[in-house]
């Protein structure tokens, strides 16, 4: 008697912890595997680019730390980059520094949090906790910077909010921590911001070692990671991909060294590439990029502790005066209400600006006509490209291997769904 | 940068000829050009398969409505799609507009064929403005809720919406109703003349 063959098809998500989010996936199965994966997205869609054709340009800028939830800098940079474009402003050196600074930081952060939860999804908890032991100093940052730790607005055209604090804020004695164990937690944080994101660059090389002792050469890693989700780089550049997914497979392109914005072209840093094209190569050049950037940080260390200045332009149609002139000249204060009120106008033109994400080429084309709002913003997200490939990535593999794919392209749901 | 540019206009008036590009600009070191609807398909094709030119990636493309455009001060088609486009081996961009023909009835060819990442942002331009991409393997919503009705990106939709959705205890499930709140403008939209404030 013959058996009967039938084909499946699963609802993978939107609740899936390995969904990395709100994604339904409707998978085609033949026995475990997928024949065809079909994604349903847009569960976390806001309409961020509708929202923001009604509100000012300035007021938009916080939703863009919430495209891509982990990555936030990153997403301001490019907003910001497209409107300076328009306006033709160009940016003080020194909140350039503090921009490609941040935005390394943010990569690492990004890197951390994908590391972790692709690991935690191939079967190695411990990463996870590892890497969120770093990302806490690096959020640490960030707080002490903008005052949040996830969602800044830091970034604004034509600079960057405000320079960077003198003092780093300490951890306080409490019911659980006696006063000696405060002092160890505070060894780093005595000096200003500066000096402990040095300490921290110090440290982290190591960090990244111990990472890469787990995952590296454990047999179990490469069996999940090692022919999985192959991509041709052919096919890569067809399917629009961008970042660790097209350097994966061999192309060298990145827009820091291929279409330089901010001072990178003043930096020292190199741009890791894989061979194979699987879900190995791109951990590999993930965690090269890790230990770049930390070189890059390094760099800017350097050059803000010896050069000071100021850190947004000096045109109040754009910036807010400081807060003292404000206070004190009428000039000034007619200067910040009107550009908190009626906000900045934009020349009518349009602009595409964009920066090398963390997750690939986000970019921000932006369309004025001359108003105080934006006429049209249109987000161009990484994520959205490398998720419409995943059906042709995970075609005849595992379900277990649908898992890997995901986690290897680094989706975030707030910047696809947008 | 600007002799790339320069070099590249030339090579995209030679490669495509004056009946494919309905004009063509320079504007904050981007180059734009604008494809007549009927014969975007094949432009489509030369932009990527012209050595000189040889943009191999299409990074993003979207709809546009221009209807409200300098506050009504428009005068020419409403829908468009705008590409971008990226030539890897040379290292340069290019944006391509294409106007929809018909206000009430966007339609254009799909390039899916050309450039297949291009899937899904035509499926967005369908969702959000109603454009249809003729020759589109698979043209369904993606962004919206399923059973969504209307295209909510186009300027006459309402920022609210039309319907809201909420949990009714009698019916005991999710019931759609029309929207409760009012649309408000705190910040409204003004453009200035030129020159206003002396800058």
């Amino acid at each position: 008697m013959a058996a009967e063959i039938r084909n499946y098809t699963l609802n993978f998500g939107p609740q899936h912890p390995a969904a990395h989010g709100v994604l339904r996936l409707v998978l085609e199965l033949d026995g475990e595997v997928v024949e065809r994966a079909d994604p349903h997205i847009g569960l976390l869609h806001r309409g961020t680019e509708k929202l923001a054709e009604s509100k000012t340009f300035i007021q938009s800028l916080p939703y863009m730390d919430r495209l891509d939830y982990v990555s936030m800098m990153a997403n301001e940079h490019a907003y910001c980059m497209a409107i300076e474009k328009m306006l033709g402003l160009e940016v003080p050196l020194r909140a350039q520094y503090i921009r490609v600074m941040f935005d390394e930081i943010t990569r690492i952060l990004n890197h951390l949090l994908w590391l972790g939860a692709h690991a935690l999804d191939c079967g190695a908890m411990t990463m996870f906790l590892y890497c969120f032991r770093e990302r806490e100093d690096l959020m640490d940052c960030y707080e002490a910077v903008s005052g949040a730790r996830l969602h800044a607005a830091y970034y604004r055209p034509g600079g960057v909010y405000r320079d960077l604090p003198d003092a780093m804020p300490k951890y306080e004695a409490s019911k659980l921590r006696n006063a000696e164990a405060i002092k160890k937690m505070n060894y780093n944080r005595e000096g200003s911001l500066l000096d402990f994101i040095e300490d921290f660059t110090n440290r982290f090389p190591t960090y990244v070692d111990e990472y890469e002792t787990l995952l590296t050469d454990n047999r179990v890693w490469k069996q999940r990671t090692v022919g999985i989700g192959v991509v041709s780089p052919e096919r890569a550049l067809q399917l629009g991909m961008t970042g660790a997914m097209l350097r994966g497979s061999g192309i060298a392109w990145d827009l820091r060294k291929k279409q330089p914005y901010e001072v990178y072209d003043k930096l020292d840093f190199d741009i890791p590439v894989g061979v194979n094209g699987d879900c190995y190569d791109r951990y590999l050049v993930r965690i090269e990029e890790m230990r770049q950037s930390n070189r890059i940080i390094k760099q800017c260390v350097a050059w803000l502790k010896g050069n000071k200045g100021p850190v947004i332009v000096d045109n109040h149609k754009v910036a807010p005066p400081s807060r003292e002139a404000m206070k004190s000249n009428m000039e000034e204060l007619i200067h910040h209400f009107k550009l908190f009120t009626e906000g900045m106008h934009v020349p009518a033109s349009e602009a595409y600006a964009a920066v090398e994400h963390p997750k690939g080429e986000f970019g921000i084309y932006l369309v004025s006509d001359g108003a105080n709002k934006p006429y049209r913003l249109k987000i161009r997200a990484p994520g959205y490209a490398h998720l419409s490939s995943l059906d042709e990535m995970s075609r005849g593999h595992m379900i277990s291997d649908v898992v890997a794919i995901i986690g290897t392209q680094d989706i975030v749901f707030g910047e696809v769904d947008r | 940068m600007a002799n790339k540019l320069e070099t590249l206009m030339d090579s995209l008036r030679v490669a495509l000829g004056d009946e494919r590009i309905a004009s063509m600009k320079c504007e904050l070191n981007e180059v734009t050009i604008e494809v007549p609807a009927a014969k975007w398909h094949e432009t489509a094709l030369l932009l990527r398969d012209t050595p000189a030119l040889h943009f191999e990636s299409c990074i993003d493309c979207c709809g546009m409505d221009y209807s409200a455009y300098g506050d009504g001060a428009w005068q020419g088609l409403r829908f468009a799609a705008v590409y971008h486009l990226t030539s890897y081996k040379h290292n340069i961009r290019l944006r391509v507009r294409v106007f929809c023909a018909d206000d009430d009835f966007p339609l254009l060819d799909s390039v899916v064929d050309v450039w297949n990442g291009i899937n899904w942002f035509e499926r967005e331009a369908f969702d959000l403005y109603g454009i249809l991409f003729q020759g589109h393997p698979d043209l369904r919503r993606i962004l919206t809720d399923y059973g969504f009705v209307g295209h909510p990106f186009r300027k006459d939709f309402p920022l609210s919406g039309y319907v809201e959705m909420r949990y009714d205890a009698e019916q005991k499930r999710v019931i759609y109703q029309p929207v409760t709140i009012e649309p408000r403008e705190i910040t409204p939209r003004i453009i200035r003349e030129e020159n206003y404030g002396g800058c």
